[in-house]
């Protein structure tokens, strides 16, 4: 809400609309990028396709030209594949940017805070327990979440949220279920620890439409109302005070984002696993991009996308004869990240 | 310097001396109910007779000298490495939610070790033991250099968070590793979880010493860790190198950490809540929190380790999920009882 009417000087709106232009050259640029991922997404692959006839693949079920062996590496193989590493990498990085503004600290992101683990501990819990796989897997996975979640709000919740709270409590959460997870794997047989970490480290393999689907259905819903909701999120880092000074009401505004970010969260994490670090670097890389202190959830999206996207290229491709799952390229950038806002932030002085 | 009986005659101090051998007592019976308490119950006297008179032959004896005795002895060693580390951290922090687990330190110790087994092909214990002490400070290095970033310094939220963050990068390294050798995987997999079971004697009396030197360091450092208590710039005003007292109980506790971490997986939560609990007998000073930490971990690690043992026969569950599932509550009330401005 744009309602600082005493400054409506010269100065600020030509500032303003600065930033807007930057945040709109930043979002093109990125756009670019994701698409340039994409392309290579299409084309990298065992089977060697010409550009031509990925092309017409692409395009078959509206031609109705087919080529059965092209049509189905590009239509049931790398499409699903691309658009499921778009999609969750949108979607952990909506998350990500939300707890990371709402909480105030660019290190409280879910799969910190101890919301991942939930999922995980659940999905690890109906592998080796109970057996199940798919959908079912998925669902379980949703439930764990949403129960992190809820566990975390009850137990920080004293006369208010307080951000510190949140965090120190989800981080022991967190601790609870990696003890579940860890007993879990002393009582399986070896084959089901090896399935559940492979669901552990978070992969895009097995892109099928029933995994994409439920992903796509819940972001069409959240991700305009986390838009909308979201142009108080500016003034909440403010202080609620001066939040609610400006016109925005606070506690429905923060208690609705926060349940768009668990929700994200949850079905991106069923859907490909807990990938680390894409809800965790998104958020501060659109930061850096738009060079301000300003939160901008198109641009975070953007990149988690082109994130998860060209960490997939490399997961599969950089190893010849080797399928990482992208999990381990995501969790090496995170740990690299983590250093280079170290080495960045002693060298400009800003606060991590 | 003898930092453990400040001055004499006070009752107050006779008082709390009486509290540490009462608590020694309890580290007693803990053992005693570590020695006598298992799947298999063995009458006392076999117990004793094991002791004092062994016989090869019986199973009893066997299971009490090759099982229960190393798990007590590892027990008692690590509890009080654990609890020795946990209070010289919270207090070379300042910080009340200083821990080695809640820091990544054991997360460290263990990414080094399933380095060493799945790049190396390390099986020898005695190499286990170096890189558990590499891993665990050189991520002690990097989550207090993360931490301290920024104008207001270390506060201990952002030592948490940055902990938390090393940590999870340390998971996903380790789980990487793990996910492309199953080999790995399965040795690796009983280490992870803290425990005292099945803990090989050797690795123990290898990491003795650098226990015994971390302790001396962690008993010597009370009167160095009171100055600072009392915030950097009285501590510099009284005549303290604040640095070289923070860094030598930083080292202390880095040992403690590596050495307990190398001897029985890493184990959570102890050494953040037993200095809580001590604090509540002896007040704030650490000349008196950090001998009662040494007794009163080990005293809760055994407990948990025995309540393990009981609570899924025939089976039994490992003490760092124990020490988790009753640590992480414990923390959970001391974040919600504490006013925001302590954190």
């Amino acid at each position: 809400m744009t309602s600082i009417s005493a400054s409506g000087t010269a100065g600020i709106a030509a500032a303003r609309l600065r930033l807007d232009r930057r945040t709109r050259s930043v979002s093109i640029a990125l756009l670019a990028a994701l698409a340039v991922a994409l392309a290579l997404a299409m084309y990298l692959g065992d089977f060697a396709l010409a550009p031509g006839d990925i092309v017409q693949a692409l395009v078959s079920p509206f031609t109705g030209i087919k080529t059965p062996g092209a049509d189905f590496i590009v239509l049931n193989v790398r499409l699903p594949r691309a658009v499921l590493a778009i999609l969750s990498g949108a979607a952990f990085a909506l998350s990500g940017s939300i707890f990371q503004t709402l909480l105030r600290n660019p290190l409280a992101s879910p799969d910190i805070i101890g919301i991942s683990s939930g999922a995980s501990a659940a999905a690890v819990f109906c592998i080796i327990v109970l057996g199940w796989g798919g959908a079912l897997l998925s669902a379980g996975a949703v439930v764990g979440a949403l129960a992190a979640a809820l566990a975390i709000y009850v137990l920080a919740w004293r006369d208010g949220l307080s951000p510190f709270r949140v965090v120190l409590i989800g981080i022991a959460v967190a601790a609870i279920f990696g003890a579940v997870i860890s007993y879990l794997f002393t009582r399986a047989r070896i084959f089901e620890v090896q399935q559940a970490m492979g669901w552990l480290i978070g992969s895009l393999n097995a892109a099928t439409p029933g995994k994409i689907l439920p992903l796509a259905l819940a972001m069409l819903v959240l991700v305009p109302a986390a838009l909308v909701l979201s142009r108080g999120l500016a003034a909440l880092p403010l202080g609620d005070d001066t939040a609610k000074g400006l016109g925005v009401r606070v506690e429905p505004t923060r208690l609705g984002l926060i349940v768009i970010a668990v929700i994200l969260s949850a079905f991106a994490t069923a859907a490909t696993g807990p990938v680390a670090f894409v809800a965790f670097v998104s958020g501060p890389i659109a930061r850096r991009l738009l060079a301000t202190g300003r939160v901008g959830l198109v641009p975070s999206m953007l990149v988690g996308a082109l994130v998860m996207t060209a960490s997939d290229l490399i997961a599969q491709h950089a190893v010849p004869s080797t399928q990482l799952p992208v999990g381990v390229v995501t969790g090496l950038l995170g740990a690299t990240f983590l250093i280079w806002l170290l080495v960045n932030a002693n060298r400009t002085g800003r606060t991590a | 310097m003898a930092t453990t009986s400040p001055f004499a005659g006070n009752q107050r101090n006779r008082r709390l001396a009486l509290g540490l051998a009462t608590l020694a007592l309890g580290v007693g019976a803990a053992a005693f109910l570590s020695l006598t308490q298992g799947a298999r119950p063995i009458p006392l006297e076999a117990v004793w007779a094991a002791v004092t008179a062994f016989d090869a032959n019986s199973t009893d004896h066997r299971i009490v000298w090759d099982l229960r005795v190393p798990r007590t002895l590892i027990g008692v060693v690590v509890g009080a490495a654990l609890g020795l580390s946990g209070a010289l951290l919270q207090g070379a922090t300042r910080n009340p939610l200083a821990d080695s687990s809640i820091l990544g330190i054991n997360a460290g110790a263990a990414a080094c070790v399933v380095f060493g087994i799945y790049v190396f092909g390390i099986t020898s214990l005695r190499i286990y033991v170096w890189l558990a002490f590499a891993g665990a400070g050189l991520t002690m290095l990097l989550v207090y250099s993360v931490a301290a970033l920024g104008r207001e310094g270390a506060t201990p939220v952002k030592l948490a968070l940055a902990g938390a963050a090393v940590n999870a990068a340390l998971i996903s390294v380790i789980s990487a590793v793990l996910m492309m050798s199953p080999n790995t995987l399965d040795q690796v997999r009983f280490w992870q979880v803290g425990s005292l079971a099945g803990r090989d004697m050797t690795v123990l009396v290898q990491v003795l010493p650098f226990l015994a030197v971390g302790a001396v360091v962690a008993l010597a450092s009370g009167r160095l860790l009171d100055g600072l208590s009392m915030g950097e710039d009285v501590a510099r005003a009284l005549g303290q190198r604040v640095e070289i007292s923070r860094g030598l109980a930083g080292l202390g506790a880095v040992i403690l950490a590596g050495g307990a971490t190398a001897a029985a997986g890493p184990i959570a939560f102890i050494g953040l809540t037993v200095p809580h609990m001590a604090r509540a007998f002896t007040g704030p000073s650490y000349r008196w929190i950090l001998p009662y930490s040494m007794l009163l971990a080990p005293l809760l690690l055994l407990a948990a380790d025995v309540i393990g043992r009981l609570i899924a026969p025939p089976g039994e569950v490992q003490v760092g999920i124990v020490t988790a599932a009753i640590g992480a509550p414990v923390f959970i009330a001391l974040v919600r009882r504490r006013k925001l401005a302590e954190l």
